[in-house]
């Protein structure tokens, strides 16, 4: 089983490497970067305690009777190593999450308008709002907000490769933050079970370069 | 401790089996079969009917992984997948995981804590009953092609009319309800077993843990339910009738029925992971052939984990927008679960370390349990960090994630407990080896499945998705998957043979076959129906009593007086209190929830006309289960041992009746609380508030008003029938409580005529369905009422014998308190 999980540990870098269009393991944002950095790092604690339970376990089964008490077992273990490390990792998880929060600081917004089954993104242009139908225009390396809202059932904004997921829901207006970090596309896709549309509900995220934005979106900022 | 009790003297064993088989079998034939309510052919029937669900719903996940093998899969067309998925996930929870621990509870529990029954045979048979019913109605919906398809959690406005016509979200909100009834009388039954019918002697501290574990899923179960339940009734009213509990436009928002149903599906996860650890801590100190590790440690991990599991529900809901602060909570919280559950861990390897482990068959399973669920722990603590969350949530990370969870932490000790318990449900050793390869074919197929899937998540593939044709990198972990999948379930076919061989072809057992200690092996093999002959107490504490008890020296030897006689005892100390008579055979179980079925069946055809008939069947099927509750004599004390005789629980105040009505309360209580967040939810989240001005007017109030008067004089009375049990003034005092609250039901029916249409604004939809809580109560209030009036005037009742009246009592407080409650809070809309 351990060998199994080295193995793929080893494995996706290089699969993250050939084609990551939508792999939350090749990320193209602080956001995504931030939360693969988290993902790391969990992953190696989880595989380190795994291995030091079933190897526990292994020999508590294997070696004849010894003696032992409650106090080790439960007290060190069962609440002294568990709680420091969740202490721990807790501690880190909110400090990473407390920075990708939307904030009101004036960052490009667009709106998005997730519907069955397609999304529609709306912007600032040089003349009045721009709309595109399933693709969404950002400039690298700035903050935008992605207001999300739907008029029919509950959809989910997700680009891996920028960071974390938002849900659509009607009669609610959800900001999310993302940033990317340079000139590229990316894959789009609703994430939460919307009927039969669901598996296509595709997107693409196109990253300009702001010094030359395509001419049908202005470069300026939201008010 | 309780002092010691005497000794009854020895008899032939094989005569007083006889006198108690007589008293205590299952009638002959398939139709006698219909009328059991043995705990043990009951228990059987709900694991037995549980696995053909499993085998299905094992059947759909392979047709799913048939469709996902490759990347342009054209197997199924989205339209069936979207059921197949959808019935694969709710036959799992509410089919196979949730029937299979009430099943191994309802068996198991009085044979472990040394009782001949449950405290209330009927209620688990009509529980049986209603599962099978609903879960027919469930299946057949899959074969009509009518089944649901929006996901096992229904969410709104998906699952809504608009986006959903047809019948298919009525199935599951119907039949799901229908199954429910089973899972909230399992609940019942399990907590006022474990409380009131341990054996003599046997304190609560002293108690085996299974029975700790059973407690803390039944407590989680009575208050995890309802508010599934009552988010079923208000989505069902929405569908039927267009009351807009979840519609924006008038009022409603669909984050309620999330809240509802987490509130539900979280606390879900260790209502299944308990029983199942429970059955770890039983059977690793047998084979360690040591003491447990830590019994009081885990019983407060298991308290912790009740407590725990109802406070994390939103970390289901991280992606829809509530505050970071607030998810931070949350996260906490999510991640404390983990402490208990290490506690538990550490707890099974110290008990290993201690002993010398025996690796027989059921040890390979809880090696299997610790293969898998410690890594299922570990990614639940990673989902439980937002970050991570927001960027794993509905991946195929939680598909991967969630299997490790339920198959570690329920499928691989249920099969544990399965092949421990054989021996004593079929009386015969295992077949050689088979049971081993089963295993081995498990284990490899269920990591082969479900290990690389974390990766295919973290790759970006969502949950729910038929196809994916533009991502061939996902292609060869889905098809790694699949070919897993099909040798999981080479392996569960293994092991279903294993067991068929068992039963057909296993070398008969000897007594105690793995030299345990508990009661349950303190009987022959296989179980016989009435368990022990005389019942254990302070002298025949463990399983090396089986001869003492067979020979009759334990408490209450025999059936003597032809009916079936069981030991109650003092909730806290086991000391003996009275003796209950329980029911035997009879078809009332299966008669009642057929006519529960057909009101579950008229709604779903839209018949809604026809449903008064149901109920009135419904009615008179209540009516008949009260016969039993009064008694036409008072009788002698019944000798129990040299030296104590114990009252009938017919002159006893504290009867399981009682102790059941308390219980059922608790989940009452809670649905009515459900209902009242759901009401400050829309109030303060939901947007299109305030309301329209309502035309609720003085006449209205005046209505409401009186018919509160109305039950407050029907509590008055209720109370008074009870305390005056001779005839004359008990039936006047009965009598007055009926007609009090007859008037209070007419009056309520005056006050539905004035309320606003329901269909205008969700307040208006709330105002309605807490007037049907009222109402609602007061049929069942009503029917109590002439029930206690009946036996008072047929002499069924007296100064010692109280009938129903302190159940009536206790359910007309409820319904005052309540009924008073839902006016305040219209009044104080209307004022506000």
């Amino acid at each position: 089983m351990h060998k199994g999980k080295f193995w793929a540990v080893l494995a996706v870098p290089l699969l993250a490497g050939c084609d990551g269009g939508a792999s939350a393991l090749s990320p193209a944002g602080p956001a995504a970067q931030q939360i693969a950095t988290l993902w790391w790092a969990m992953l190696a604690g989880a595989g380190l305690i795994t291995l030091l339970v079933l190897v526990l376990a292994g020999l508590a089964l294997w070696r004849g009777p010894r003696p032992t008490g409650e106090r080790g077992w439960i007290v060190w273990w069962g609440l002294g190593f568990t709680m420091s490390v969740l202490a721990v990792l807790l501690g880190f998880a909110l400090w990473t999450g407390e920075r990708m929060i939307a904030r009101g600081d004036g960052a490009m917004q667009v709106q998005a308008e997730a519907y069955n089954w397609g999304w529609r993104f709306t912007q600032p242009g040089p003349d009045g709002p721009v709309v595109t139908e399933g693709i969404l225009y950002v400039p690298a390396g700035q903050p935008f907000d992605i207001v999300l809202t739907s008029p029919d059932v509950i959809h989910s904004f997700w680009v891996p490769q920028l960071g974390g997921k938002m849900d659509a829901i009607p009669g609610h207006r959800n900001v999310h933050r993302l940033q990317a970090d340079a000139p590229g596309r990316h894959e789009g896709l609703c994430a939460e079970f919307c009927g039969l549309g669901h598996a296509a509900m595709r997107f693409e995220v196109v990253v300009y370069d702001p010094a030359a934005p395509p001419a049908f979106i202005s470069a300026e900022r939201a008010p | 401790m309780t002092e010691d009790i005497p000794a009854n003297p020895a008899r032939k064993a094989l005569r007083l089996h006889r006198e108690m088989d007589r008293i205590w079998s299952d009638l002959p034939g398939w139709r006698g079969s219909l009328a059991s309510v043995n705990h043990s052919t009951i228990g059987l029937r709900f694991m037995a009917t549980s696995f053909v669900f499993f085998a299905i719903g094992g059947v759909l996940a392979m047709l799913i992984r048939a469709q996902l093998a490759t990347r342009d899969g054209a197997f199924l067309d989205t339209a069936l997948y979207n059921q197949i998925f959808t019935m694969h996930g709710s036959i799992m929870m509410f089919l196979f995981a949730i029937p299979m621990l009430e099943g191994l509870g309802m068996w198991l529990l009085p044979k472990i804590l040394g009782a001949r029954d449950l405290a209330f045979p009927r209620l688990g048979a009509l529980g049986y009953w209603c599962y099978l019913f609903g879960g027919t109605i469930i299946l057949a919906s899959l074969l009509l092609g009518m089944a649901p398809d929006g996901g096992w959690f229904m969410y709104v406005p998906l699952s809504g009319k608009t986006h959903t016509p047809g019948v298919s979200a009525d199935v599951w909100l119907l039949g799901v309800t229908f199954v429910e009834i089973s899972a909230v009388a399992a609940a019942v039954e399990i907590i006022v077993t474990i409380l009131r019918m341990r054996r003599a002697g046997m304190g609560l501290t002293r108690m085996p843990l299974m029975g700790w574990y059973m407690l803390g899923t039944a407590a989680m179960m009575l208050v995890g339910f309802p508010p599934l339940i009552l988010g079923s009734i208000l989505l069902e009213l929405e569908r039927a009738f267009d009351w807009p509990f979840f519609d924006i436009l008038r009022g409603g928002d669909p984050l309620l029925w999330q809240h509802l149903f987490w509130l539900f599906g979280h606390p879900e996860v260790y209502i299944i992971f308990l029983p199942a650890a429970g059955v770890l801590s039983t059977i690793i100190p047998v084979f360690a052939r040591v003491p447990i590790l830590g019994y009081g440690a885990i019983v407060a991990a298991v308290l912790g984990l009740v407590f725990l599991s109802f406070g994390l529900w939103v970390h289901h809901m991280f992606t829809v927008g509530i505050p970071h602060m607030a998810l931070a909570f949350f996260s906490a919280a999510s991640a404390l679960v983990a402490v208990p559950t290490s506690v538990q861990i550490f707890a099974w390897i110290g008990t290993m370390w201690a002993g010398r482990v025996e690796l027989r068959l059921p040890m390979l399973h809880v090696i299997g349990f610790f293969l898998t669920f410690v890594m299922g722990g570990l990614t639940g603590v990673m989902l439980a960090m937002v970050p991570f969350n927001w960027q794993a949530h509905d991946t195929a990370f939680v598909t991967a994630h969630l299997h490790y969870v339920l198959v570690g932490g329920f499928v691989f000790p249920m099969m544990a407990g399965i092949t421990y318990w054989m021996p004593m449900i079929s009386g015969r050793f295992r077949v050689r080896a088979l049971g081993e390869a089963a295993f081995w074919l498990i284990l490899l197929g269920f990591h082969g499945t479900f290990f690389l899937m974390h990766l295919t998540g973290l790759l970006g593939m969502p949950r729910r998705i038929d196809r994916y044709p533009g991502n061939p990198e996902w292609e060869w972990l889905n098809l790694v998957s699949s070919i897993g999948g099909m040798v999981m379930a080479a392996g569960f076919a293994l092991f279903v043979m294993d067991i068929g061989m068992q039963w057909l072809f296993g070398r008969r057992s000897h007594r105690n076959p793995w030299r345990a200690e508990t009661l349950d092996w303190a009987m022959a093999l296989p179980a016989p129906p009435y368990n022990f002959a005389s019942l254990p107490g302070p002298r025949h504490p463990d399983s090396s009593a089986i001869l003492p008890l067979a020979r009759g020296e334990g408490l209450l030897p025999g059936s003597p007086r032809d009916r079936r006689e069981v030991l109650v005892t003092d909730a806290g100390t086991g000391r003996p209190d009275h003796v209950a008579v329980v029911p035997g055979n009879t078809v009332l179980p299966i008669w009642t929830a057929a006519a529960l079925g057909s009101f579950f069946l008229l709604m779903l055809a839209g018949l809604y006309w026809l449903t008064p008939l149901a109920i009135a069947a419904i009615l008179w099927a209540g009516w008949q289960w009260g016969g039993f509750m009064g008694s036409p004599r008072d009788a002698a004390p019944i000798p129990v041992a040299p030296g104590l005789s114990l009252p009938e629980h017919w002159q006893i105040r504290q009867t399981l009746a009682y102790s059941g009505t308390v219980t059922l309360l608790v989940a009452d209580g809670t649905l009515y609380a459900s209902l009242l967040f759901g009401v400050g939810f829309l109030t303060v989240i939901a947007p299109n508030w305030p309301a329209p001005e309502s035309g609720l007017g003085l006449g209205a109030l005046l209505a409401a008003g009186g018919a509160l008067l109305s039950i407050a004089a029907a509590t008055l009375a209720a109370r008074l029938a009870e305390t005056r049990r001779d005839r004359p003034t008990g039936a006047t005092a009965a009598l007055t409580g009926v007609l009090a609250a007859g008037l209070a039901l007419a009056l309520l029916g005056v006050l539905a005529w004035q309320l606003d249409d329901p269909r205008r604004h969700a307040r208006d939809a709330l105002r309605g369905v807490l007037l049907g809580h009222a109402v609602f109560h007061g049929a069942v209030a009503l029917m109590l009422g002439l029930r206690s009036l009946c036996d008072a005037r047929q002499g069924r009742t007296s100064r010692l014998r109280r009938g129903a009246a302190p159940v009536w009592q206790l359910f007309q407080a409820f319904w005052l308190a309540t009924a008073a409650l839902s006016l305040g809070l219209v009044i104080l809309q209307e004022v506000g």
